[in-house]
């Protein structure tokens, strides 16, 4: 029996991921600028239009060396989309956001525009740059106790497997499918970095919201007789679909 | 070395203290040495349970910022010789409590006392995070209803987070002790059936207490209602509970639920 859960519109909230350039800088901040105006006279125009974020993790600086470190970055045409591993006392606002829960990814390769023909010569043959580091989709893990009132589990690279109940007050975030072995009162939201194959399964539905690819449904919405069973969600359309399992 | 319970809910007024000096007074009795501590600074209540409010000279933290000396700040029981009081202050607050003044103090504790009782403050800040910290066994205190469940659940999962043990990578044992039971709220169904408590919290249950006039009779002369009134049926539930800490393997019966015809007349007369 397919019941069909939404008739209205609804707002459409996404994650997704970019590639950013991270810069690491290091102390006596006036040397690490000059190193970096020797680079950008060696590669003109190589921050221009690139999202551009400073990890200031390792570096001991306050507040006002960050504003003037971010000024003197601006004064270079370097714009900071957002901050990392900076104490949230360092951030006021007007400043870039606080990023966190970056991966590594691959270093950027600076190309060198006005390189000498010596070096030309001797790198005749073009060196490939490095292939970035491609995370494959079907990565999962496995949550083999209750999911607590409070508890946020985010996986955004796939799947997110849960033996136990995830309680009210808690949720589950996975780029992929959510299997709740157990009862699934909190909120779940699965796709949510824009996979709209993405499903919900759980052993008895009583959850506060859950979502696939940015559509969501809260516990009001829901089919009355849906709840407290074995349940599968889907996605067609901006519509999400349920069904009982058996 | 003694081993320090953490008895905690998340919630307020569910039955902490109460369970505390309770289960404390009942673990004495076995002839075990005990320290019941107060963590809630600033709102301390311990001592009134314990009877022992006149008799604060030094606290918790006078201790932890070497004011007085441990011994000097526990306060013996008037009944049971081997049951001891470190109270709260009441005039600071949880900010005067520190990690590592926590740690020493629990250390000395560990070494003179079999159990130590920590009575952690409700909510989930810096009181209850220290209270829970050195802990070996959490009993989570929860009522039957939704939102000290939701509550218990929370501190659970904290539990297995913000602890040494959690830390460390161990399992912290925690126990699940559902008070303020009420037989006849719950057939009328009234209450969360404690099978439905147990289910959302999925740990082990240490025991139901039944809601009674006997633990507002002990509190109010002060005294844990396992002195007070050895025979009432709460007391019974916590000497059953206390025993099951100790590692005796007690049956769990559900107050109300095996009375019979006549159980039911002369039960009623009796309440």
């Amino acid at each position: 029996m397919t019941k069909v859960l939404t008739d209205s519109r609804s707002i459409r909230i996404k994650g997704r991921s970019f590639l950013a350039l991270v810069l690491s800088p290091d102390l006596p901040l006036d040397n690490w600028l000059e190193q970096l105006d020797d680079l950008a006279a060696r590669s003109a125009g190589f921050f221009l239009g690139r999202p551009v974020v400073l990890d200031v993790a390792d570096l001991g600086i306050d507040k006002a060396q960050l504003k003037e470190l971010i000024a003197q970055l601006a004064n270079r045409n370097v714009r900071i989309m957002g901050i990392e591993g900076a104490r949230p006392s360092m951030i006021e606002p007007g400043m870039p956001p606080a990023m966190k829960g970056g991966r590594p990814a691959a270093d950027f390769e600076v190309e060198e525009k006005q390189a000498e023909p010596a070096v030309a010569l001797r790198n005749s043959a073009p060196v490939k740059p490095p292939v970035p580091e491609v995370r494959s989709v079907t990565q999962s893990i496995v949550i083999s106790e209750p999911v607590r009132s409070g508890q946020s589990v985010m996986f955004p690279e796939g799947d997110v497997t849960v033996i136990g109940s995830v309680a009210s007050g808690s949720e589950v975030i996975a780029g992929g499918s959510v299997h709740i072995y157990g009862a699934l009162r909190g909120r779940v939201m699965a796709g949510s970095v824009g996979n709209a194959s993405a499903r919900i399964f759980c052993r008895k539905l009583e959850a506060e919201l859950v979502a696939i690819d940015g559509i969501y449904k809260m516990a009001e919405d829901m089919d009355p007789q849906l709840i407290g069973k074995a349940v599968q969600l889907w996605l067609e359309g901006d519509v999400i679909m349920a069904e009982t399992l058996f | 070395m003694g081993k320090v319970i953490v008895v905690t809910s998340g919630k307020g007024g569910v039955g902490k203290t109460t369970s505390t000096a309770a289960l404390g007074a009942a673990l004495a009795q076995r002839n075990e040495k005990v320290a019941v501590v107060d963590f809630d600074v600033g709102l301390r209540n311990l001592d009134l349970i314990m009877g022992a409010e006149r008799r604060v000279v030094y606290d918790i933290v006078n201790v932890i910022q070497g004011d007085a000396k441990l011994p000097q700040a526990l306060i013996r029981d008037k009944r049971l010789d081997n049951l001891f009081l470190l109270p709260a202050s009441q005039t600071r607050d949880k900010d005067a409590l520190t990690p590592e003044g926590v740690e020493q103090v629990m250390n000395d504790l560990k070494r003179y006392f079999d159990w130590i009782i920590c009575d952690s403050p409700a909510g989930i800040e810096r009181g209850a995070t220290l209270a829970m910290r050195h802990a070996d066994v959490a009993v989570v205190v929860t009522n039957p209803e939704v939102s000290s469940v939701r509550d218990s659940d929370r501190i659970i999962g904290m539990l297995d987070s913000k602890t040494l043990k959690a830390e460390r990578g161990e399992r912290m044992e925690k126990h699940l002790l559902l008070t303020r039971y009420d037989s006849n709220r719950a057939e009328r169904g009234d209450m969360l059936k404690v099978e439905d408590v147990l289910e959302i919290l999925s740990i082990p249950l240490l025991g139901i207490i039944p809601e009674s006039m006997d633990v507002l009779r002990a509190s109010n002369i002060g005294a844990p209602v396992t002195i007070a009134d050895a025979r009432s049926a709460p007391a019974m539930a916590y000497f059953d509970a206390a025993r099951r800490l100790a590692g005796e393997n007690v049956p769990i019966s559900i107050p109300g639920e095996k009375r019979g015809i006549f159980g039911k007349i002369f039960g009623r007369k009796a309440a």
